[in-house]
């Protein structure tokens, strides 16, 4: 398996994402793309705002990756995790899985996904019109 | 020993900074730390939880903590 990991405060390029994982041995190509929500509960956000402990967090995509590698036989897989301050509508996250039938793509996409929002040292703050909120801090 | 702790997200604004150092025995370990931050900054124990990561590796309560470590303190992650 060959994988990519990267953090970015540049916008990120899903075309770039999916072209990598790219392979004549693949049969099917899985992509997730986490994009910033115009609304949480009702309320109107204007903007998210991203900050991460980047060697950490690379550190640990790429034990995910090599997780989702041993789980199921993938053949590329990318993750690209946007850092700074984000507009509404704008990628935070690109996940892109390649293999030789589909089953094995889904699922190690979602597995990083997944696996990536419990353990990463990613946070986002959700800016509101009457301040901001770090996501998930308090119960 | 002098413990200097790296902070982001919540924990940045509860420290009022990206870091701040503590003072800890010599032979302290992750608990200690976690017992001696509370003390300081209160509002830690209102998080739904928090780890710290010694070397950028998540550690446990036991792990031992040394002067030359790089410490970060982790609270709830919510990238993607």
């Amino acid at each position: 398996m060959q994988t990519q990991i990267k953090i970015s405060n540049q916008p990120l390029d899903i075309q770039t994402c999916i072209d990598w994982v790219m392979s004549p041995e693949s049969g099917g190509i899985d992509v997730f793309i986490g994009t910033v929500r115009n609304t949480t509960k009702g309320k109107a956000v204007l903007r998210l705002e991203f900050e991460t402990y980047e060697k950490m967090a690379v550190t640990e995509m790429d034990k995910i990756a090599a997780q989702a590698g041993e789980k199921w036989p993938v053949q590329k897989l990318i993750v690209h995790h946007r850092t700074g301050i984000l507009k509404v509508g704008e990628a935070a996250v690109v996940i892109a899985v390649s293999a030789v039938h589909r089953a094995a793509a889904f699922e190690a996409c979602r597995y990083m996904i997944d696996t990536l929002k419990q353990t990463v040292p990613i946070w986002k703050k959700e800016v509101f019109e009457d301040g901001g909120v770090w996501v998930a801090a308090h119960p | 020993m002098k413990i200097n702790i790296l902070a982001f997200g919540i924990a940045k604004d509860i420290f009022g900074g990206p870091s701040v150092s503590v003072e800890l025995g010599n032979d302290a370990n992750v608990s200690n730390l976690k017992y001696a931050l509370e003390k300081e900054y209160p509002k830690l124990k209102q998080l739904a939880s928090y780890m710290i990561a010694v070397n950028n590796e998540y550690a446990l309560p036991g792990d031992g903590i040394h002067s030359n470590d790089e410490i970060a303190i982790i609270p709830p992650v919510s990238g993607g």
